[in-house]
């Protein structure tokens, strides 16, 4: 369905699907009115990853105040919004169910239609703060949760074209660090360190049959990791920055191969890189190349807009809204809620 | 004043509204435990049906806990988020002593009750005095073996009110000191819940009312246990 992506709107949206806390307000898809963001990272440090019973209960403490700081931070009222969007899944189900059942309230006392939003939806729309989408493109979105390469032919259209069959690529960056002793979240610490090594170990590179755009992480994590242990057991001394830097050349390269054959085969107008492991430098640099040499216009969004927030979901929500998507007072958070049903 | 009552603290859900010392409505069911996609539907339905917008409304109570930590947080955040948006007050009230409100006039302990898993109980204590009843213990999470202890210490008649009551029947029926409520005195009622809740002071900071869990996540107790080692 062809829509017109160029009317007013003024969209109110949550995000609490893992541990950030969110509200934002955008103009028209594109403008940023307001973005409020709590995050909870320092809370889950000391348990070396997010426990799910700890972030819901975090979100109910801070799911009124991003929303206050969003709506004072705009200088809108009630009655100027259009809608309100809220992501309802992937996630956490007991996340999700905060900002949901927040967003219906919300809507219900103000008498606002209210628009489901896909999470990684939203990891892509971040995009259009950057620039205009051009279709057909490819998206790659990576992050803790996601690996995926999802094909777009206009507005509000995704088709899943690759996907990862086992660890995504965010999860093996934290798997990794956490074996190098690394504090959580483990993306950016490797990131980190892996400027101070080099990428002289040959990890494998899962390429799958000929053809497939899918990935695989988990026997790339395992040989890290079985790499550090027969090094220890030879008594040879380590080189975290030397293993940081090779294993995200693993990881940078599959990347960004598997997404050159996809853009090439949907002859996409644009790239687009999506979601938390997007902020990894490395991957950043690589793709960039790649697409250069192509010839193709790649869209990366700033760090700020790559980890989780509420105005990419705001900016997801606006074409839903535009397309007619609604929900109900009965939505509910769906913890592996799929892509293609948006 | 219009008090809109919110509990989804457990099995049970209810909601109902209330204006002055009148119940203008209230809608209760106590069989599935899909809070996340009935609770909303069903205040929009109970305003509507007794002729009330949200805006007419003048304090939102909350059955605050302890009881399902999912099930508290969609009524807690629901509490919030309208009473925040709204500007009205907002009130939460112990889950346990809504249940308690079912004793009325019986002579001993009150003594609610829900299943907590691994053998305890959310349990309180609660009796008569004059036309109200009051909290005798603080609400807390014990062995449901030890609370039973406890309370034939007491040596008085104690009424148990639980939802969860077929699950300890046979332990508390061969206690000689000890009633069981009937089925319906069992189910917390909503209107009990706005009853008490326009009584009470509302909260001073709505950014930051939380459910009463009682108990940390598990995780948060583990970290704890291993600092004190």
């Amino acid at each position: 369905m062809k829509i017109d992506v160029n009317q007013n709107t003024m969209i109110l949206a949550i995000e609490t699907s893992c541990d950030e806390t969110a509200a934002a307000v955008v103009e028209n898809g594109t403008v940023i009115r307001s973005n409020a963001v709590a995050t909870q990272i320092d809370i889950h440090r000391r348990f070396g990853g997010v426990v799910p019973e700890v972030a819901s209960r975090h979100h109910v403490d801070q799911i009124t105040v991003v929303c206050e700081e969003a709506m004072n931070k705009s200088g809108l009222e009630w009655k100027d919004l259009d809608a309100i969007a809220v992501t309802q899944g992937p996630g956490l189900i007991g996340a999700l169910l905060v900002g949901v059942n927040g967003a219906k309230a919300l809507a219900y006392a103000h008498d606002l239609p209210l628009v489901p939003v896909h999470h990684i939806t939203g990891h892509i729309y971040a995009n259009r703060f950057v620039h205009e989408l051009k279709f057909p493109l490819i998206a790659l979105v990576v992050s803790g949760g996601h690996t995926e390469l999802v094909y777009m032919k206009e507005h509000g259209s995704y088709e899943v074209i690759g996907t990862t069959r086992d660890d995504a690529a965010g999860e093996a960056f934290d798997k990794v660090a956490r074996t190098l002793g690394l504090p959580y979240p483990g993306g950016p610490e490797i990131d980190h360190l892996a400027k101070e090594g080099a990428p002289v170990i040959d990890f494998p590179r899962a390429w799958l049959e000929e053809g497939s755009l899918d990935f695989s992480f988990s026997g790339l994590k395992s040989a890290v990791i079985n790499y550090i242990h027969n090094e220890k057991q030879r008594g040879h001394e380590l080189n975290p920055a030397d293993i940081a830097a090779s294993f995200q050349q693993s990881v940078s390269d599959v990347l960004v191969k598997k997404t050159m054959i996809a853009a090439e085969r949907v002859h996409a107008k644009q790239i687009l890189v999506a979601g938390g492991v997007s902020a990894n430098s490395k991957i950043r640099s690589e793709i960039e190349k790649a697409a250069s040499t192509r010839g193709i216009p790649l869209i990366i969004p700033p760090l700020s807009l790559c980890t989780d927030n509420a105005a990419m979901i705001a900016a997801s929500g606006t074409i839903g809204f535009l397309k007619g998507m609604r929900a109900d007072l009965s939505l509910n958070g769906k913890a592996n809620l799929s892509i293609e049903d948006f | 004043m219009n008090v809109l009552a919110i509990d989804s603290s457990n099995l049970v859900m209810g909601v109902a509204v209330t204006t002055g010392r009148k119940v203008l409505g209230e809608l209760t069911t106590n069989s599935r435990k899909n809070h996340s996609e009935r609770l909303m539907p069903a205040i929009a339905q109970i305003l509507n049906a007794v002729g009330l917008k949200p805006a007419d409304l003048d304090r939102i109570v909350v059955a605050e806990g302890p009881g399902s930590y999912t099930g508290l947080r969609i009524g807690t955040t629901i509490a919030k988020m309208m009473a925040w948006t709204l500007k009205k007050e907002l009130v939460g009230v112990s889950s346990l002593e809504v249940v308690a409100q079912n004793g009325r006039g019986f002579d001993g302990y009150i003594a609610p009750f829900f299943d907590a898993r691994r053998g305890q109980v959310f349990a309180g204590l609660y009796e008569n005095k004059g036309r109200e009843i009051v909290r005798t213990a603080p609400d807390q999470l014990l062995m449901i073996k030890d609370w039973i202890t406890e309370l034939r210490k007491l040596d008085k008649p104690v009424l148990f009110l639980s939802n969860d009551m077929e699950k300890w029947c046979d332990l508390l029926c061969s206690e000689s000191y000890a009633t069981l409520g009937e089925s319906t005195q069992n189910v917390p009622r909503a209107a009990e819940l706005a009853r008490i809740g326009a009584q009470k002071e509302p909260v001073s900071d709505i950014h930051h009312f939380l459910p009463v869990y009682l108990r940390l996540a598990e995780a948060e107790a583990k970290w704890l246990a291993k600092q004190e080692r």
